[in-house]
């Protein structure tokens, strides 16, 4: 129940990098964003984030990625690795949220 | 008599004291139901339909497998945070537990059951622990990879599992190798490495005979085939022409391939970017047949008859089951479950089959004759299920 209202609290208004203003991500579908983070990028990820077949999604990991590059990894996946695109599940604006919760490090 | 009625209740009750909540009966028609997220799981009864004991405190199952002692009373469960604990399914308790790893993918036992053998991410390489108390035997480290962070670490290893022989196969991810590890001398492993078997090697799997040990490949075309009868010929890919050209869909998880699917002299095998299950004839290795199914398939499993086939998918498509019919390669039915059907397992002689649904908190059990739901079991987010009677199967 904390964890669902610091997450509401840290989308209120989330601006990139290239300066665009991001419209709220409804607390119910961030429930279904972290749903499937957990369990499904999980597949590859951990289920904890900490790692698999996949690299572990952990804070520290992101120091040198911004919002963007993540957004865009996670929407259009990445060539050559087993990683893929995530664009049908997730808009724009829902990518972006994600990106910010996994820069800022988040612990599904 | 007076006497010795005192005493056989004296007796009987030392021993009711000594095996408290232990059940006496036993194990063939038991198996364990992993509950991923809570890091539990429960003991059950496959003929009742129920569950027996739950065990709490087994870590990170969110990829967790198990293997059974050769008297079918322990599990060894491998747990994704590295643990390795060995669970006691008629006391419904935790005998022992070693957190071994940084983070693990599966394990095997060995031919005569005396070893346990750990695949391990990080770091990368194998374990090898005594199946009585679970002390290290063997620490094999894999070939050193630099990943993408820059940083130099064990490749992954994936595909573990036991062969005739005492030995251990597994395929390692990041150096496109399979080894061959022979622990007849416990205290010298011998270790044979084939080389350049493929690009990426995501999961393997050994025939139910013993003789052939296939990894499947995600960096490439084919399958990779290693023929442990004769260890002095290199792996050879097979399949290699399968969706050449053709532009692959994407993999939202990997497909499975430990419990695949021989039927009579064929294989059924998932593809991997295409939304297809792989028929090959066993032997020569050729592709006999496709057969188009509702999405990017994860467990493709022959009931023990080898009559059908039931497949399992991944996101976003995991809510549905097809049954195939291996003998006319057509699909004979499409279940929708809900979502998140994880994981299958047949009844020892296949008339039924226990689904387990995530989203639903349940395992769904059908008849796999009429292919309808009989029963229902509760669970907290179900994944694996794994019943006794793989104790006498080679590589499960």
């Amino acid at each position: 129940m904390k964890h669902t209202s610091l997450l509401a609290a840290l989308s209120l208004a989330t601006v990139t990098a290239s300066g665009l203003l991001l419209a709220d991500v409804a607390p119910t579908r961030q429930a279904e964003i972290i749903h499937l983070l957990k369990h499904d990028c999980g597949s590859c990820h951990g289920m904890r984030l900490e790692g698999g077949l996949g690299p572990a999604l952990v804070a520290g990991r992101f120091s040198q990625w911004d919002t963007d590059q993540l957004a865009l990894t996670i929407l259009y996946g990445r060539p050559g690795t087993p990683m893929p695109p995530w664009r049908p599940f997730l808009t724009d604006n829902e990518a972006h949220w994600l990106a910010t919760q996994l820069k800022q490090g988040i612990r599904p | 008599m007076k006497f010795s009625i005192g005493l056989t209740l004296g007796l009987l009750l030392l021993w009711g004291d000594a095996f408290a909540g232990c059940l006496t009966r036993g194990t063939g028609d038991m198996g364990i139901v992993v509950e991923r997220a809570a890091g539990s799981l429960q003991i059950v009864d496959t003929t009742l339909h129920q569950t027996l004991f739950r065990v709490e405190g087994l870590g990170d199952l969110s990829h967790a497998s198990a293997v059974y002692s050769r008297d079918g009373r322990y599990a060894y469960l491998f747990g994704r945070d590295g643990g390795l604990t060995k669970v006691d399914i008629l006391c419904g308790n935790i005998v022992n537990r070693v957190v071994q790893g940084g983070n693990s993918i599966g394990g095997a036992i060995s031919q005569d059951g005396k070893l346990i053998a750990v695949s391990n991410y990080e770091p990368g390489g194998i374990r090898i622990f005594s199946a009585q108390d679970l002390s290290l035997i063997a620490d094999i480290p894999a070939t050193k990879v630099n990943d993408r962070d820059g940083n130099r670490r064990g490749s992954k290893t994936v595909g573990l599992v036991d062969t005739p022989g005492q030995r251990f196969a597994v395929s390692l991810y990041d150096s496109g190798e399979a080894w061959v590890i022979d622990m007849k001398n416990p205290k010298v492993p011998k270790i044979q490495r084939h080389e350049k078997i493929g690009a990426l090697p995501y999961d393997a799997l050994v025939t139910p005979d013993g003789r052939y040990y296939i990894s499947g490949l995600f960096g490439q075309d084919g399958l990779s085939l290693l023929d442990l009868w004769h260890p002095e010929k290199p792996p050879r890919i097979i399949l290699q022409g399968y969706g050449r050209g053709e532009q692959k869909l994407p993999v939202y998880k990997m497909p499975h391939l430990e419990g695949w699917a021989m039927a009579g002299d064929r294989a059924f095998l998932p593809a991997v970017g295409r939304h297809e299950v792989l028929v090959v004839k066993q032997g020569d290795w050729v592709e006999t047949g496709r057969i188009k199914v509702h999405g990017q398939p994860v467990f493709v499993m022959a009931r023990p008859d080898g009559r059908q086939v039931w497949v399992n998918f991944a996101f976003p498509d995991n809510d549905t089951i097809q049954i195939i019919d291996t003998e006319t390669l057509t699909i004979v039915k499409t279940l929708k479950t809900g979502k998140g059907a994880l994981h299958m397992e047949f009844s020892p002689r296949g008339e039924e089959v226990w689904i387990s649904v995530r989203d639903r908190d349940e395992v769904q059990i059908y008849d796999t004759d009429s292919m309808e739901m009989t029963h229902r079991l509760p669970a907290d987010k179900p994944s694996g299920i794994f019943f006794t009677s793989r104790a006498h199967k080679t590589g499960l």
